[in-house]
Formats: structure tokens, C-alpha cells, sequence
């Protein structure tokens, strides 16, 4: 039994010892950590990531962490691809690969790819005892070790003897059962934040020491593990803080037998250099020695804040700069508060009024483009300068009517439209807006705009770039359209593309062969600037020539490596239906069957159930919330961004400035082959209503509908069926009566209105705020609805208890799918869902032409409840499937190409 | 005691494309010639003859004849189907030659150890360098074939299981996983030994790994032994196996080369000269199976025979594992 050391290997080994010192795991090629590496991953720059990789081996990471757990990819064909690269590369592959990520298909598929001996990150007993013993039964098959979490199905261990019950439990599993070796677990007991404020929080630290003191005396040949810069959550924005926390929680966590650890070296001070004052605040803190521990290092942390936040009489000190300095600081900082008295004062200097706008404003905001453009400064705060120009400008205004000189000299006019069919502009306006900053004028369109009003508008007013936003599928369609049009025309603009649906690989291979000039996606705020720089200057001949080859080589890329996939034809996958065992399911009848209406939803219910991370990527901050406010890079803004949100839902929910409603009902339904057959008996509708009498004369109106869905016919692997969400329900012929229900909810009533109000007041950073939290006010109420109905309306799941972040992780039982995402991407549903729920005349949301729901703060969907429905991605279909749904809807067949051609496989 | 060479040996025969297709494959639509394993079917006398052959010079084990025995590998035969009589045929075979052997000298019996090869493919390694990211064979795939020729080798009477001339580590993987799965399913439990292959005088396998790393990679699997094969003579082999003999606790062993092969590609190394370097490795006590591969012969085997047996097998450094 002696020397049972954790070895790891890549191409070289890695044994740890008791003599070892602590192992430092690089961390950096994590999409949920990194941003810039996930813009890698998305935009399959893996040579670019691998350089990642590599700065961390070379750094003296001796572990690499690779986590690609990113909502829009697809974390098995990243994971394998990446670890694949690695494994060409020897002087990466050299150290051991640590497999972090929640999803064990995404872990399973990682094992398979690596020859070496690496470490899964990580498994736990959350899903109970069955998941964890076969997961670790597999890890040790592939010769893997792993990191247990101090999780259980109680939830996650948060005081001492919770994280010596769960993992004490967890090694008795894994050795006594699995036969686990000792030396390859891991245990992660959880760093938490300290110096919360809170109570329960106060011994997060000690309580850490102590359990990993005890583990390593208790659970011989384990090892401990643990991410660091938790620790030091509360104190974000003051780094000197921070990084003496870091250090000093180290020294003890090793002292108590911590031996590896996810750190970064960048913010990390050295434990002897921490001044002696700090570090007897931090310890004191850390080790709970005194009941003022937190609000003596709160007082003194004040004292050693580093240059992120001037106190008082920092503040003031700017004041005493030089006149151009400080309006520079105004624009940088984002302060509105000085800028028209410094302008005024800026305007007795100069001849004419224009030259401060052209002098003293723009030097400002070159400097705030410069450090957006090198990345010290992040979208929000650029927003926030634009906010001080705009105001200086318009203090400007009235003193250059007067001086009757209009010729202001813009770098160029760029018209700015929201395509036809579409409502969602928050990108197209950060976009607008930074551009503005940028000094070139914008012609803003808005939102759903013809592609003949377009096309007028940029010929009428002479402008140089036109800017596309979309957001839904169809949207796609119709900049292929215009971009056509404008062919027709012989027009020279040249094409910006942008929005969440669009991407290179759309650009380069549907809308940049339909038009001569320049096409070019930009999906990033910060990459307008210099594509609308570059398409304007002087000499763009070159530019232009190489954009266009390099998405013609783009194009043809692409074109080669789509996978070859293969297809089984429709009868075929319906012979490979997800077969659910109707005899033995249990179906819940809907304690209410019907429709039913939410008029005015207090808002308050909703902020339990608001999903943060999608807000901060509509500011292009990515990152998981919370942790996004504590990452090393965005962390600051993102804190910044998320107090500015907290103030104005605050005032959103005490003024009630936005109105949310909803429609949902419930009904029978059963399958009929790919069809949902819907029967509304509208007696149901009175029978809920206790307020009104059953009237038991009225006739029974039966009303029929059909949902159509669409079924996968990708060849899938031996055993997996090809589904379709008709396999949810039970069909007809099972005889047994089945439910399904769908909703349309909306917070969005008031958000056009605000944020028009704030556009007049020059206030685009509020503008576009009320909007993004419209957004998640929206799906917040789906979220809360969906839950009101699996627990009470429909009564399926009536004991759940789940964490709002169980339900972001959707957790639950039961389904709601929305059309137009990926396991229903027809978006003529929705024409179905409005039918039924009567949409329009019940809560006023409507449906563009392209379908998108106004106001653009709207979610609709369908329910299933059966415990086997889940969500899935539909993938491309065949044309065997068209033909059949073309006669199913009874539409033409060139109809129901155009609505489904994002889906039909080529 | 180890055997040696199979292919060798066979090539003696000088078979031609008529008699590795024997009567049962005259119709077959690819040319047969080359396919050693098939041997076991269509020619098993001769097989047999080897492995007396081996057995007479004092080998205790001796590997089936199946070193290609995957549906991966005979692909390019297109015998597929025939993976499973294949391997359990060679088994069965091998298993009857022992069994004689075991009667005539009661005292020695002798063992049948499967032979898995490393396939034609590898798991992490791109064949085109213009692709780093594509792979010629999934783990999946690997395990998938590998678990048809150990079903089969189990069947046909095998003692141990040997997957042998690893080249890539995840392939070896990929048969240990499939080797753990056939003994769970079948609720059994048989002696496996793995032998690396160290390429060049880099001291790392074709997929870059070091002695150690490889080593760790595949010591998650209870093994009998863990050693080296292929590709260097003994003497060149001899750093690589003190390396490892100094850190397992499983057995060790070692087929080396009879030598580099020559100009031609003939192996030239004498029964004499290498018992010689092997006795340097019992001297050093750094193995404890010891036979031949490629261009070893049975006077190779019989002269090591004969230098092992003033020897005492090797003891190992570490104690052995508790499980």
C-alpha cells in the first residue's frame, strides 16, 4: 500500500507525490472562462486557440483544463476536434489533459480522443448514487482519474460537516464499490466567496481548510482540488485586494493539504509581499478570527483600492487637469456631470462652435476608440461615452444653428436598418451607436423596414455603407433578397451583415455571390469600426478585392468540409420513432383544461426567475453568470453593466413601466403519424372558471386543429431514434387520451415607448438597456410560466422543488419548445398557436409578416409533459419530407421551401 | 517463456496465392496472399508445426495466430465476416498443440496467450497532415472490432489475452476497455499482458509517448505483465525496459527483434549473439517473459530458453497491487 501517487500522463508523465509542490491547471482554454477563446472555438480559429494552449503550457500550467460548455456549440464535435489538434501539437500534448464539463457525453466523447492518462472534471452525487457509479465504473475503464465535487443530491456541501459527509460518501462509493484506486479522486470541497456580509459565509474559508485537512487525513491517497478566485468574489474591482486574498488562501488551503488547483498567476501576489496591514485584514477574515472581520477589511479594502475607483478627492483631482484632459476623462469615463460646463468653457476658445465637436470631443473619442479597439475598454463603457458625446453635442447644437454653419464633416454616412419582417434591434443599435462614436453619421431606419425603403433611402441620401441586422431565420432570407435587388440596381454600397442568425459561413456562401460590391459579416460591435474604415478609405480598391477573396475561399472551405452526413429517408425514420411505452407512462390529466389569460403579472414574481448570462452577451460580454462578474477580463464591466440593470428593473418593477400578459391553455391531443391532433372542447373554458356558473345548455363547440412537426432524418447511430416531437404524445391508436399545451408571453408592452423617450434624451445606453431587460423579463415569464403550469395548471410535476438554477439548466420534467428553434424551426406554428390561444385578441402580440413575434419582448411555445420528452435539434431534412409536409400544410411547394430552406439538407 | 515469430517462420512455406486460398476460398473476389492469419484455416498443419516448434525449444506460451484478427485490419481482404472463425480457430488450434505439450511434460504446462495486434489505423494520429484534427478510426470502432476478437479468442481456448506492438497508446486503450466489457459481461476473469513498441531511439511509441507515460496510460487495467515488443533489437531495447522494469509493479517482458533488420530487411542477429543480450537482461533483473518477434526463429527461442534457466525471475520493485 505505499506509493499510491496520482499519475497523469500526456505525452510525457505527470506523478504526484507527496513532495510535489501544488499543481497549477491552466485554465484559460475554457469557453466559460475565456471569451477570447470562445470567439476562437465559435469562429473555429483553432489554430488561434491552440496558441491559447500552448501560452499556458509555457506559462507552467501542468495540467490543461478544456472546457467547451458554451450553449451555442456543440461541445462533443469542439471538444474532439480541439483535443484532437492538441494531440498533433507535442509540446502541448506533453502535459496531461483535465476533460471539464456538466455534460458526460461531452466527458465520454473527450476520454475516447486521449491517449493519455487525463483527469475528468468533474462528477459528484448529485444525480444520486446510479449516475455516479456508472460514470466512475467508466472513467476508470478509460483510465482516466477524476475530480468528485462535494455535491449531493441535497445540494452542494456549504459548511464543514456537510463536505466531510458528501465526501467521505463519495470515496466509500468509489473505493468500497467501484473499486476507484484511492490516488485518482480528486475532491473539489468548493471554494465559496468570503466576506459577504453574510453570516452563513463567514466560515467559507476555514470551513474549506478544515475539510481539506480532514480529507487528506481521512480519505488516504486523495487529493484536493479547488477554484481559487471564488474566494475573493465580494472584493471584484479591487485587485489589490483580490490577489492578497488569493495568496493568502492558498498558503493556508496548502498548508491544510490542497495540492492542485485552478489559480491564475496573473492574479496572485506573493505571499511575503502582501504589506503586513492587508494581510492581517485578509487572514482575519479568511480564518474567521474576529466578529469584525469583514467590516474591518470592507473599511480598509477602501484604503488600498487600486486606480478603478478614485475616492472623493481623486475625483476632484481630475478637475484640476488641463481643459482637453478632462473632457478626455469625461468621454473615457463615461461621466456626464462636467461635460457641458467643459464644453462651454472649450467653446469661448475657438472661432467657430463646430471645432469643439471636431477637436476637443473627437480627441476624446479617438481615445476611447483606440482603447475599445485594443481591448481596454468593453462595450458598455463605450456606450456610456457615446451618452457624454451625445449631450455635448447637443449642448452644442443650438450655438452652431446660430453660427449658421452646417457643414459638419463626417467620416461618412451609414444607413442602418433592421430588415423587413423583423423587430430585434439591440445589436443593430450598439452597432449604431459605436459607429456614431466613431463620427459617422447614421441614417437609422429601425426596425422592420422594406427592402424597397432601403434601397430609396440609400440612393436619396447618398450614404456609404448599408448595415443589415436579423435576428430570426427568415431574416436571412430577405437580405439575400435585397442584396439581390441591389444587383439589379446596379448599386456600389457596400453590405454589412450582422445579428445573431447570421454568420461568415451565410454571408460568404448565400448573400456575398449575389452582389458584385463589397459583402462583409460583422457580428461585433468593435469590427464595424475597422471594416467601415477600411471599406472608406481612400484606397479601398485592395480591401475590397481582399474581402472578396477571402470569402470566396471561405466559401469554397466551407463548401468542402461540410460533413459529409447521411440521411435515412422519412419512412425510415418514422420506423425509428422514439418509441415511448404508452401502456406504462404516466399521463397527467391538466387539472384545468382550456385557455386561460395573465393580464398584468406583478413583476416582482419574475426576478427570481431572470437568467442573466444571454443579457450580458447582448452587450458582447460573455461569460456565466455570476461568474461573469468576477472574470478577470470583463469582470469589472460586467459588474458595472449588471448594478446599472439592477437600478433600472428596479424602477421598471416599482413604476411599473412595462406590462406583462399571457395566453396559455391546455388540451387533449394525440399523434397522428408526424401530426399533433389538437381538440379544443370549449365547455372546458367555462368549467375552470369558478367565478362563472357551469352553464351546462351552452352547446359543446368542438374545435379541431393540427400541429405539424417536423421529424430528424440524419442517419443516427444504432439504437437512436430519429424524433420528432409528435413522439411525445400518445398517438391515436394507443387509445390512451394525451394532453399538450402551448402559451405566447410577453413583457414587452411600454419597451418601444421607453426607449424612444430615452433616444430623445440622447440616452442610447438606457435605450438599449430597457430593451435587453425586456428580453429577459420575457423569459423570465416563460420560465416562471412554464413552472406554474407543470406544478399547478397542468399538475404533472406538483412536488418540484427546483433552484432558479436548475431551471436555467432546465432540470425539470417536461418540455416547452418554442418555433423557430431547434426541434421546431417551421415558424408557420406559430400561425397555429395564434389560432388556437387567439393571440391577438386575447394579450395583443402579434405576428410580422416573417412571423416575429411585436413587441419583440415575446416568447410563445408548445408544452409537453410526457417525462421522456426533451429537447433535441431537428438538423437538416430531405426533400421526401418537404414534399410530405408541403401536402400536410396544404401549401404550395415553393412556399414551404421558402420557410424552411435554412433546414432542407443541400 | 515467450515464443517467437509467426510470420517468419511461415514465409518458409513458401505458400503461394493458391494455398492461402485453400478449397473454401477459391472464389474470394481479393487476392489472399500475404494473409497470415487465414493460415489457421486454410493451412492449420503448418501453424501447428510452429507452434511444436517453439514449444520443443522450452517456450511456455505461445501466441495465437491472429496478430491482424480485427474486422479493422481485414478489411483489405474484405474477410469481415470471418474475423470471429479466424481468431477462434488460431486459439483452438494453439490450444491443441499446448495441450500435447502439457501431457508430455506435466511439470512445464504451457499457456495460450491470444494475440491482439495494434490494427493497420491509429486512434490519435491523423494520417493527413493536411488534417491534424481527422482521424482514420474512432475509439468506438476500435472497441467495437476488438471485442469480436477477444470474444473469439476466448472461446477458442485462450489462457491470456496479449495485446501486443502498441504503436498507439488509445488503441491499446480501446482493446483494454473492450477486453474489461467481455469480462463483466461475462462475469470472468482472464490474465492480459500489454506490450509497447518504442519506435526509434527517440524512447517514445509511434503516438509520442515516453516509457513512462505510456505506462501510466495503460496501468488503470490489472495486468499479468507489461513490456515491450517490435521494432528494436534487444540492445536497443534494453534502456527502454530498465526504464520501465524500475517503475511497475506489474510483470515484465519483452520480445525484442532478432536485431535492426540489414539493407535488405533481413534479420540477422544469431541465436548466440542474441541470447547473449539477453542474458544481460537477466542479469539485471529486469524481466520476467521473455521471448522473440520479428526474425527470431526457434534456435533464437531455444538458445534464450537455454540462458533462462540459470536465471531466477525477475522481482518486482513495488508490491503488487492490492486488487
Amino acid at each position: 500500500m505505499k506509493n499510491r501517487y496520482l499519475k497523469l500522463s500526456g505525452l510525457e508523465p505527470l506523478i504526484i507525490t507527496p513532495e510535489s509542490n501544488f499543481i497549477n491547471v491552466g485554465e484559460r482554454t475554457n469557453v466559460t472562462g475565456s471569451r477570447r477563446f470562445l470567439r476562437l472555438i465559435k469562429e473555429e480559429k483553432y489554430g488561434e486557440a491552440l496558441a491559447v494552449a500552448r501560452d499556458q503550457v509555457e506559462g507552467g500550467a501542468q495540467i490543461l483544463d478544456v472546457n467547451m460548455d458554451e450553449g451555442m456549440l456543440d461541445g462533443v464535435h469542439a471538444m474532439v476536434t480541439f483535443l484532437n489538434l492538441i494531440a498533433s501539437e507535442p509540446d502541448i500534448a506533453r502535459i496531461p489533459i483535465m476533460i471539464d464539463s456538466s455534460k458526460w457525453e461531452i466527458i465520454e466523447a473527450g476520454l475516447q480522443v486521449v491517449q493519455g492518462k487525463c483527469v475528468v472534471n468533474s462528477i459528484s452525487l448529485k444525480e444520486g448514487e446510479e449516475a455516479f457509479i456508472r460514470q466512475a465504473t467508466l472513467i476508470k475503464r478509460y483510465g482516466a482519474a477524476t475530480i468528485v465535487m462535494a455535491f449531493d443530491e441535497v445540494g452542494q456541501a456549504d459548511s464543514y460537516e456537510r463536505r466531510i459527509e458528501i465526501c467521505e460518501r463519495s470515496y466509500r462509493i468509489l473505493v468500497d464499490i467501484v473499486k476507484f484506486p484511492p490516488e485518482d479522486i480528486i475532491f473539489d470541497p468548493n471554494i465559496f466567496p468570503v466576506a459577504t456580509g453574510m453570516e452563513e459565509h463567514r466560515k467559507n474559508a476555514i470551513d474549506f481548510f478544515n475539510a481539506t485537512k480532514w480529507i487528506r487525513t481521512n480519505l488516504p491517497y486523495a487529493s484536493v482540488s479547488g477554484g481559487v478566485s471564488n474566494v475573493s468574489f465580494s472584493f471584484r474591482g479591487n485587485n489589490t485586494v483580490r490577489e492578497a486574498m488569493h495568496s493568502a488562501f492558498l498558503y493556508h488551503a496548502i498548508q491544510h493539504g490542497m495540492n492542485m488547483g485552478i489559480v491564475n498567476p496573473t492574479m496572485l501576489e506573493v505571499y511575503d509581499e502582501i504589506p503586513k496591514d492587508l494581510l492581517e485584514h485578509v487572514e482575519d477574515v479568511l480564518l474567521d478570527r474576529r466578529e469584525d472581520a469583514t467590516e474591518r477589511l470592507l473599511e480598509f479594502a477602501e484604503t488600498v483600492k487600486g486606480i478603478k475607483k478614485e475616492d472623493s478627492s481623486k475625483q476632484l483631482a481630475w478637475r484640476e487637469n488641463a481643459l482637453q484632459e478632462r473632457i478626455t476623462h469625461s468621454l473615457v469615463k463615461g461621466i456626464d456631470a462636467f461635460i457641458e460646463e467643459d464644453v462651454e468653457e472649450a467653446r469661448l476658445t475657438v472661432s467657430k462652435p463646430i471645432q469643439v465637436i471636431e477637436g476637443h470631443l473627437m480627441t476624446g473619442m479617438n481615445v476611447v476608440g483606440d482603447l475599445f479597439g485594443s481591448g481596454k475598454m468593453f462595450l458598455p463603457q463605450v456606450v456610456k461615452s457615446a451618452r457624454v458625446m451625445k449631450r455635448a453635442v447637443a449642448y452644442l447644437q443650438p450655438f452652431i444653428e446660430e453660427s449658421k454653419d452646417s457643414t459638419t464633416s463626417s467620416a461618412g454616412k451609414i444607413l442602418m436598418a433592421t430588415v423587413k419582417g423583423d423587430v430585434h434591434d439591440i445589436g443593430k443599435n450598439i452597432v449604431s451607436v459605436v459607429l456614431g462614436c466613431n463620427n459617422y453619421e447614421i441614417v437609422d431606419l429601425g426596425v422592420m423596414v422594406p427592402p424597397e425603403k432601403i434601397i430609396e433611402v440609400a440612393k436619396k441620401e447618398q450614404v456609404d455603407v448599408i448595415g443589415l441586422s436579423g435576428l430570426i431565420t427568415p431574416s436571412l432570407d430577405e437580405m439575400v433578397y435585397l442584396a439581390n435587388e441591389m444587383e439589379k440596381q446596379d448599386m456600389e454600397i457596400p453590405l454589412l451583415i450582422g445579428g445573431a442568425t447570421t454568420s461568415k459561413a451565410h454571408t460568404a456562401v448565400k448573400i456575398a455571390p449575389k452582389y458584385t460590391n463589397s459583402v462583409v459579416h460583422v457580428n461585433d460591435a468593435s469590427r464595424a469600426v475597422t471594416v467601415v474604415g477600411n471599406l472608406l478609405q481612400e484606397n479601398n480598391k485592395v480591401y475590397k478585392e481582399e474581402i472578396r477573396s477571402e470569402y470566396n475561399k471561405f466559401r469554397d472551405q466551407f463548401l468542402n468540409r461540410t460533413k459529409q452526413k447521411s440521411y435515412v429517408s422519412i419512412e425510415e425514420a418514422r420506423e425509428n420513432k422514439l418509441l415511448i411505452d404508452w401502456e406504462t407512462t404516466e399521463i397527467v390529466r391538466p387539472n384545468f383544461l382550456g385557455t386561460q389569460i395573465i393580464e398584468d403579472l406583478d413583476l416582482t414574481v419574475l426576478l427570481d426567475y431572470i437568467d442573466w448570462s444571454p443579457f450580458f452577451r447582448s452587450w458582447d460580454l460573455h461569460g456565466k453568470f455570476p461568474d461573469i462578474l468576477n472574470d478577470e477580463i470583463v469582470g469589472n464591466q460586467a459588474s458595472e453593466l449588471y448594478e446599472d440593470a439592477k437600478v433600472l428593473l428596479k424602477e421598471v418593477v416599482d413604476k411599473k413601466l412595462l406590462k406583462a400578459k399571457a395566453v396559455f391553455g391546455l388540451f387533449e391531443a394525440n399523434s397522428v403519424e408526424d401530426d399533433i391532433e389538437v381538440t379544443l372542447n370549449e365547455s372546458h373554458a367555462e368549467l375552470v372558471s369558478a367565478s362563472h356558473p357551469v352553464n351546462k345548455k351552452k352547446k359543446d363547440s368542438i374545435r379541431k386543429f393540427k400541429f405539424l412537426t417536423l421529424r430528424q432524418q440524419l442517419k443516427k447511430k444504432e439504437g437512436v431514434p430519429n424524433i420528432a416531437l409528435s413522439d411525445f404524445i400518445a398517438p391515436k391508436e394507443s387509445d390512451k387520451q394525451d394532453y399538450i399545451g402551448c402559451f405566447c408571453v410577453s413583457a414587452g408592452f411600454g419597451t418601444a415607448e421607453l426607449a424612444a423617450e430615452y433616444e430623445k434624451n440622447n440616452d442610447d445606453y438606457n435605450s438599449i438597456m430597457i430593451k435587453a431587460i425586456a428580453d429577459r423579463l420575457a423569459e423570465a415569464f416563460a420560465e416562471y410560466l412554464h413552472k406554474e403550469v407543470r406544478t399547478s395548471y397542468w399538475g404533472y410535476a406538483a412536488a418540484e422543488n427546483l433552484s432558479n438554477e436548475e431551471l436555467i439548466k432546465e432540470s425539470y420534467k417536461g418540455i416547452r419548445p418554442a418555433p423557430g428553434y431547434p426541434a421546431c424551426p417551421d415558424h408557420l406554428e406559430k400561425n397555429t398557436i395564434w389560432e388556437i390561444l387567439q393571440v391577438k385578441e386575447n394579450i395583443g402580440v402579434e405576428l410580422t409578416e416573417s412571423l416575429a413575434m411585436w413587441p419583440a419582448a415575446s416568447v410563445s411555445g408548445y408544452y409537453f409533459g410526457n417525462a421522456e420528452a426533451k429537447y433535441f435539434g431537428l438538423g437538416k431534412i430531405k426533400e421526401d419530407q418537404l414534399e410530405d409536409y408541403t401536402i400536410r400544410r396544404g401549401i404550395s411547394n415553393d412556399l414551404a421551401k421558402k420557410w424552411l430552406s435554412p433546414i432542407i439538407a443541400d | 517463456m515467450l515464443d517467437g515469430a509467426m510470420g517468419t517462420m511461415l514465409q518458409e512455406y513458401k505458400f503461394t496465392e493458391e494455398d492461402f486460398r485453400g478449397d473454401r476460398f477459391k472464389d474470394h473476389p481479393t487476392p489472399l496472399k500475404g494473409n497470415n492469419d487465414l493460415l489457421s484455416i486454410t493451412q492449420p498443419e503448418a501453424v501447428k508445426d510452429v507452434h511444436r516448434k517453439y514449444l520443443a525449444v522450452g517456450a511456455d506460451i505461445i501466441e495465437t495466430n491472429t496478430f491482424s484478427g480485427t474486422t479493422i485490419a481485414m478489411a483489405d481482404y474484405n474477410m469481415e465476416d470471418l474475423v470471429y472463425e479466424l481468431n477462434f480457430q488460431s486459439a483452438k488450434i494453439a490450444k491443441e498443440v499446448a495441450d500435447e505439450f502439457t501431457l508430455k511434460t506435466p511439470k512445464q504446462p504451457r499457456f495460450v496467450a491470444g494475440s491482439i495486434g495494434p490494427t493497420n489505423r491509429t486512434a490519435s494520429l491523423s494520417p493527413d497532415v493536411n488534417k491534424p484534427e481527422y482521424r482514420a478510426v474512432t475509439f468506438d470502432e476500435l472497441r467495437v472490432a476488438y471485442k469480436l476478437q477477444v470474444e473469439a479468442l476466448i472461446d477458442g481456448g485462450s489462457d491470456v489475452l496479449l495485446v501486443e506492438t502498441i504503436f498507439d497508446t488509445l488503441n491499446a486503450k480501446a482493446a483494454l476497455f473492450a477486453i474489461e466489457e467481455v469480462k463483466e459481461e461475462r462475469n470472468i476473469d482472464i490474465p492480459i499482458m500489454v506490450s509497447g513498441t518504442i519506435t526509434d531511439a527517440s524512447g517514445r511509441t509511434l503516438s509520442g509517448q515516453t516509457v513512462e507515460a505510456f505506462l501510466i496510460s495503460i496501468s488503470h487495467i490489472p495486468l499479468l505483465s507489461v513490456g515491450f515488443n517490435c521494432a528494436l533489437g534487444a540492445e536497443q531495447l534494453e534502456p527502454y525496459l530498465k526504464r520501465l522494469s524500475h517503475n511497475t509493479h506489474f510483470f515484465t517482458s519483452a520480445h525484442p527483434n532478432a536485431g535492426l533488420p540489414n539493407a535488405f530487411g533481413e534479420y540477422d542477429q544469431s541465436p548466440k549473439e542474441m541470447k547473449k543480450l539477453i542474458e544481460s537482461f537477466l542479469e539485471q533483473n529486469l524481466v520476467n517473459i521473455i521471448g522473440g518477434c520479428c526474425g527470431t526463429s526457434p534456435a533464437h527461442i531455444g538458445a534464450i530458453a537455454d540462458a533462462a534457466k540459470n536465471f531466477k525471475p525477475r522481482k518486482t520493485v513495488v508490491e503488487a497491487h492490492e486488487e
